[in-house]
């Protein structure tokens, strides 16, 4: 949170900045159920610069329910901060009321009947209003997408990426940068960056065999924007060849690099830029560390964990905005850029309700065409659900129980593990589940449903490794992401513990005995990093499930215990 | 560890000589240090060993050392089963004072960088490198 004493201590640094965030107003407004499009977009337009950012869209073209984590633990440094406050405390921290649409766009708490009273979220025509009607304030407005925009839908998937393309195209972003996109495999990846109308950014992609900048991306571009020099330098997700198959992507290596964006920023710096913006997909903590480690950065538009925050948050002289996921959100970030720094800036996290804001009709038609080859398969009702699918939250989402009961009953396996991924939009109880929903929580280009043989022993070690991924005290150790669910086991995790003490009690549910390490169990799961990973899609294996059950019931999932929080 | 010349690139322009510690399997590797300084006090600064947070692949992972008017550079792989990697000697025409090699990890370590500057005074770098297993993304 910025508090006033922050603004203080910035204002003695920077002589005359000052900040302001466009939030807090629609909680009335909407007591008094006269939210509209106007209140949402309204803006006073600030200064000489505007950023819009839009980030992990995951191919969400269409408006989709949406429910916020209940559990999303800081650790280290980052206990209790935000982005780790959530539900009540996150309304409390920002002074949201209940019941308002910020609680529901924002927190979760209440979803089903806010849901219902509010309802679908996002929509990229939707998105094009927003878009448009800033550009209308500043026709120069700098877009920049944060990547994970081609991955993540029936479409995107059959498309090779394609139906985003085109849709992002229409949208015009001024330039991108990557994380899911890379999944695709690096010859599709490259076969569409050379055709994109606009900047393919990444200081942090290498050539893996000599470890210099890759050719095809370029570290930062300069815009002119009121008589501004702002340049946007690009920083692609870290970890691609750790939390991805390395082997899709042989070409590149990643990693943080922060010595080389700080030498980024030293460049264009000493090139004339008067603002420097890093489009970001580290994930919020990493961008917070790299923020206090790299000086001269402007502006971190962050991405990768998925967080809407409706205020930046401050390090040193930085702002650092997240934008939330799915195309819930557009985040509009004006700054007033005098004698080469940063005076001030105005902020304001627009929430994407779907029946609040009009569809851009060009939108809707580019939308529709890439959608209508397949409008059959992705329209087919396959069952219905009687109880919320979600998915984001540290330990599990409804959505995760069913795919987990689905590799165990499909796949005849004890325990199952399903990918701690945070994409993938909601449905509400008494929604019918169809063939676009499931492939909206399932679809990747390395979805096959292994079956294995692993030792209690290895399952721990596996246990371990994706929970230091999530809970090292150093951001610079963590992926992002959450912890791999697990189905036909209960554990207990101290996130304060080190790598290898964390999880306990490791109990086999069916027959509620403790795992043996020696023992060997028959693990099912999906999206392994390894290649030539056998069996069936996942998409297949759920849809077999949900067909066989009809209307899908689940009760809550108590198998984890946390604590150390 | 095995390590040969061949899949070692030493890339700062005059790294001069390059040589490669003898097997000393399972020595501590303070004993090593110690060996490398004389016991010398060991400071910080001034020296500057870049290595990735996360390994993308564990058999080969990018490291470099820089330390403007060292004479040499030992680099440790605290983890490894033999820990020494190499030392870098840079003789009085080296343009520069860094190099730049692979080096394989046995798993989740410190990877640790001692120099000896012109002075003859000590300097050490170290960081954790994660070996991980991999798998979830956001």
């Amino acid at each position: 949170m910025i508090s006033r004493r922050d603004f203080l201590q910035v204002s003695m640094a920077a002589s005359a900045m000052y900040g302001a965030s466009g939030f807090g107003n629609w909680a009335r407004l909407a007591a008094q159920q006269s939210l509209t499009q106007d209140q949402l977009l309204q803006f006073d337009t600030f200064g000489n610069v505007s950023l819009i950012h839009v980030t992990d869209i995951h191919a969400q073209l269409m408006p989709i329910y949406f429910r916020e984590p209940s559990i999303n633990i800081g650790v280290g440094g980052n206990k209790g901060a935000v982005p780790h406050i959530t539900g009540a405390d996150f309304r409390r921290a920002y002074g949201i009321e209940d019941g308002s649409p910020s609680h529901y766009a924002l927190s979760a708490g209440d979803f089903e009947s806010l849901a219902k009273g509010y309802g679908k979220v996002g929509g990229l025509d939707r998105v094009s209003t927003v878009v448009n009607a800033i550009r209308a304030d500043r026709p120069d407005a700098i877009l920049l997408d944060g990547g994970d925009t081609w991955h993540g839908s029936y479409t995107c998937y059959h498309t090779e990426g394609q139906d985003m393309v085109n849709a992002m195209n229409h949208l015009k972003p001024d330039a991108m940068t990557f994380h899911w996109e890379f999944t695709l495999g690096s010859d599709r990846v490259a076969e569409i960056v050379e055709g994109l109308p606009f900047a393919a950014l990444g200081q942090n992609i290498f050539d893996a065999e000599w470890d210099e900048p890759a050719e095809l991306f370029k570290p930062y571009k300069f815009f002119e924007r009121g008589g501004v020099k702002v340049a946007v330098i690009g920083q692609a997700f870290p970890y691609m060849p750790i939390a991805n198959p390395r082997w899709m992507f042989p070409e590149y290596s990643f990693g943080i690099r922060d010595e080389n964006m700080q030498a980024m920023v030293d460049e264009v710096r000493s090139m004339g830029a008067e603002c420097v913006v890093c489009l970001s997909h580290n994930g919020f903590d990493v961008d917070k560390k790299m923020a206090g480690k790299v000086t001269g950065i402007d502006v971190i538009l962050s991405g990768h964990t998925h967080d809407a925050l409706p205020e930046p948050v401050l390090v040193g002289e930085t702002i650092i905005v997240a934008s939330g996921s799915n195309g819930k959100f557009v985040s509009r970030v004006d700054l007033d850029i005098r004698d080469g720094r940063m005076m001030g800036f105005r902020h304001k996290l627009i929430p994407i309700f779907s029946d609040v804001i009009a569809p851009d009709p060009a939108m809707t038609a580019v939308i529709n065409e890439q959608r209508a080859p397949y409008a059959d398969q992705l329209a087919e009702v396959i069952g219905h659900t009687d109880s919320t699918l979600y998915r984001r939250g540290n330990f599990n989402g409804s959505w995760d129980d069913l795919i987990c009961d689905a590799l165990i009953s499909e796949r005849e396996a004890d325990i199952a593990m399903s990918p701690g991924v945070r994409w993938g939009p909601s449905l509400l109880p008494g929604d019918p589940i169809t063939h676009e929903d499931i492939w909206n929580v399932t679809s990747m280009s390395y979805g096959e449903a292994y079956r294995s043989e692993m030792t209690g022993e290895f399952i721990k070690v596996i246990l371990e490794d994706v929970a230091d991924n999530i809970f090292n005290p150093d951001p610079y150790y963590q992926q992002g992401g959450d912890m791999v669910r697990i189905g036909g086991m209960g554990y207990r995790i101290d996130v304060s513990k080190p790598q290898g003490e964390r999880i306990t009690e490791m109990t086999l549910l069916k027959t509620g005995e403790a795992i043996d390490p020696a023992k060997t169990y028959i693990v099912a799961g999906w999206a392994s990093v390894n290649e030539g990973t056998e069996g069936p899609q996942i998409w297949d294996v759920v849809e077999s499930h949900i067909r066989k059950q009809g209307t899908v019931t689940l009760d809550p999932n108590n198998s984890v215990t946390v604590v150390g929080t | 560890m095995d390590f040969t010349r061949r899949e070692t690139l030493a890339l700062g322009a005059g790294a001069a000589l390059m040589t490669i510690l003898p097997l000393r399997a399972n020595a501590a590797v303070d004993d090593l240090i110690a060996e490398f300084t004389g016991g010398a006090e060991v400071g910080e600064g001034g020296l500057t060993l870049t290595a990735p947070e996360i390994a993308e692949n564990g058999n080969t992972v990018p490291i470099s050392v820089s330390a403007p008017g060292a004479a040499s550079i030992m680099v440790l792989a605290a983890g490894n089963p033999t820990p020494p990697v190499a030392t870098f000697n840079f003789g009085p025409l080296a343009a520069s004072q860094d190099a730049s090699t692979r080096i394989r990890l046995a798993g989740t370590q410190d990877v640790i960088a001692v120099a000896k500057m012109a002075d003859g005074s000590f300097v050490r770098a170290s960081q954790t490198v994660k070996v991980t297993i991999g798998g979830c993304g956001g």
